[in-house]
């Protein structure tokens, strides 16, 4: 059995009056890959988002229901939005470098959080770029504008960086969609090496790419989760007849 | 297929004739003032201040009023910056989609076309009221009044063009709204700031209106704030008043220091927002 790390208690959100993720009660494993699959829209990116609270940035939005994450609840009102954010690493679907160089792109998160020493910076930024794999590519140029690097580097700056805080979790929401074949492998491999070291969320809604990194599987479908486990299970031995449909590719 | 072609060509000329009437009118603007201020250009004009008889043709320059003119202008638009940064800031960083938001938004528009001249009087009848004279420190006023909502609505709309994306992967770092404010978008929005401090400087250095009742006019470059101050666009002003031809000419002169001044900002800000756009993300 796995255990567990984050757990979605009776979640749901609306986006005024579209109700969006209805009622969601799951246990993320811990130092596992979760995929979250479903055709478009079915409200995998809105969970993933809950899970750190980035759903506060859209207006309009109410939440009920609880998100706890070493059992502490990320909806209770004295919580900590910024300590969450920062145990809870998202890759975006397109790269978001910020308007900074490579090397700020990575110092920016120590920083806030409190970092100053340069040396020890230096090795946050040298150390992080590695575990991205993308050191060896940019440590000629660590002062040129991030925006100036590929579309794949900058996703792996963007990996880089959400390591760069040190965080518990990964909340990748279809990382590799905007990538080329060759940057998107790149990726998959850093998840599969990472997952030793960090609960990793990853929406996808290629099944190839589920079947090839997940362990657990959450079959979303218009907001409601249909069917979770194993992936071995949900994959070769779906019970609901809405998931088989959609893992032989009946619709999505 | 003849009808579509002739549409193009109809349009593509229109285009054409637009854009030559926009740059025949600057070109004209130009020729006119240099054709007719150049002769009274001198060394003497730009270094020194009007001597006696200065205003019936006899020595003297502008100084006082170029220093004027740059001391206000430059004073206001450091000013009217330190109140448009936080207030566009909040409109985008904090306020959200406020019915508040939308209502400063929109006081900020009325403000934006409110004449300088009412701006002007209401300034006086302030100064009027704490019994304050004319001087550089109540143009500044004046003037930041005038041009902060200029400034403020310039900065806030290059602050919603700055894409959500940016803002997202700062939040998710964890960072609070203010770092976010400061360390990402004002980063991210440099060059557009940069661009709404020059159209605001502009604006100050060139009005006459809102500085004739409250900066007052001297012939000497004012020593503290509380002088009186001399402006270029009064100096055009007075000077055409004159019914004397040499001192007309040096009106139209003084109008060429203000050009050239105000292209010279223009350059140099075009040249400066190329290192600002390095960092910038599309």
């Amino acid at each position: 059995m796995f255990k567990p790390h984050i757990s979605v208690r009776r979640l749901n959100v609306f986006y005024r009056e579209h109700h969006v993720l209805k009622d969601i009660t799951v246990d993320i494993p811990e130092k596992r890959i979760t995929a979250l699959i479903g055709p478009s829209g079915c409200g995998k990116t809105t969970l993933l988002k809950s899970l750190n609270r980035l759903t506060d940035l859209v207006d309009g939005v109410k939440v009920s229901g609880d998100v706890l994450v070493d059992g502490l609840n990320v909806f209770d009102n004295g919580a900590d939005v910024t300590d969450i954010r920062k145990k809870m690493g998202l890759i975006a679907q397109m790269p978001n470098p910020l308007p900074m160089s490579i090397y700020d792109n990575i110092a920016y998160g120590p920083r806030i959080h409190g970092v100053k020493d340069g040396k020890e910076l230096d090795q946050v930024v040298e150390h992080c770029l590695q575990a991205a794999s993308l050191w060896n590519e940019v440590k000629e140029r660590l002062k040129d504008p991030a925006s100036k690097l590929s579309v794949g580097q900058q996703q792996r700056l963007c990996l880089a960086r959400a390591l760069a805080v040190q965080p518990e979790c990964l909340l990748c929401d279809e990382p590799t969609s905007a990538l080329d074949p060759i940057s998107a492998q790149y990726i998959e491999t850093q998840l599969l090496t990472l997952k030793k070291d960090y609960t990793i969320v990853f929406v996808t809604h290629v099944l190839r790419q589920a079947r090839r990194l997940a362990d657990y599987i959450m079959f979303l479908y218009l907001g409601e989760l249909i069917e979770h486990g194993p992936a071995e299970t949900v994959l070769t031995q779906p019970s609901n007849p809405r998931t088989r449909a959609y893992i032989e590719g009946v619709f999505g | 297929m003849n009808k579509r072609k002739l549409e193009e060509a109809f349009f593509k000329a229109l285009m054409l004739l637009s854009t030559s009437i926009v740059v025949g009118g600057l070109l004209a603007v130009f020729a006119v003032v240099i054709l007719k201020g150049a002769p009274a250009l001198s060394f003497s004009m730009l270094t020194q201040t009007p001597k006696g008889g200065y205003y019936l043709g006899k020595e003297g320059g502008i100084l006082n009023a170029i220093i004027g003119s740059l001391y206000l202008a430059i004073g206001a638009t450091a000013l009217a910056f330190l109140l448009s940064l936080p207030i566009a800031l909040y409109l985008n960083e904090y306020a959200g989609k406020s019915r508040f938001a939308s209502f400063t938004r929109l006081s900020l528009d009325v403000l934006w076309g409110i004449p300088s001249i009412v701006y002007g009087a209401f300034a006086f009848i302030i100064m009027l009221y704490v019994g304050a004279r004319a001087s550089l420190l109540w143009g500044i006023i004046t003037v930041t009044i005038f041009v902060f909502p200029i400034m403020t609505r310039a900065i806030d709309e290059v602050m919603k063009m700055s894409p959500f994306k940016l803002r997202e992967a700062s939040y998710a770092l964890g960072s609070t709204r203010l770092e976010t404010a400061l360390k990402v978008v004002t980063r991210q929005t440099l060059p557009g700031m940069l661009t709404a401090v020059l159209l605001a400087f502009g604006r100050g250095i060139g009005d006459a209106a809102s500085v004739l009742l409250t900066a007052g006019y001297t012939d000497s470059v004012p020593r503290s704030l509380f002088d009186p101050v001399a402006t270029l666009p009064l100096a055009v002003f007075f000077q055409l008043g004159t019914p004397i031809p040499e001192v007309q000419q040096r009106a139209y002169a003084s109008g060429v220091v203000l050009l050239v001044l105000v292209l010279l900002l223009s350059i140099a800000s075009r040249l400066s927002t190329r290192k600002f756009m390095k960092y910038v993300v599309k």
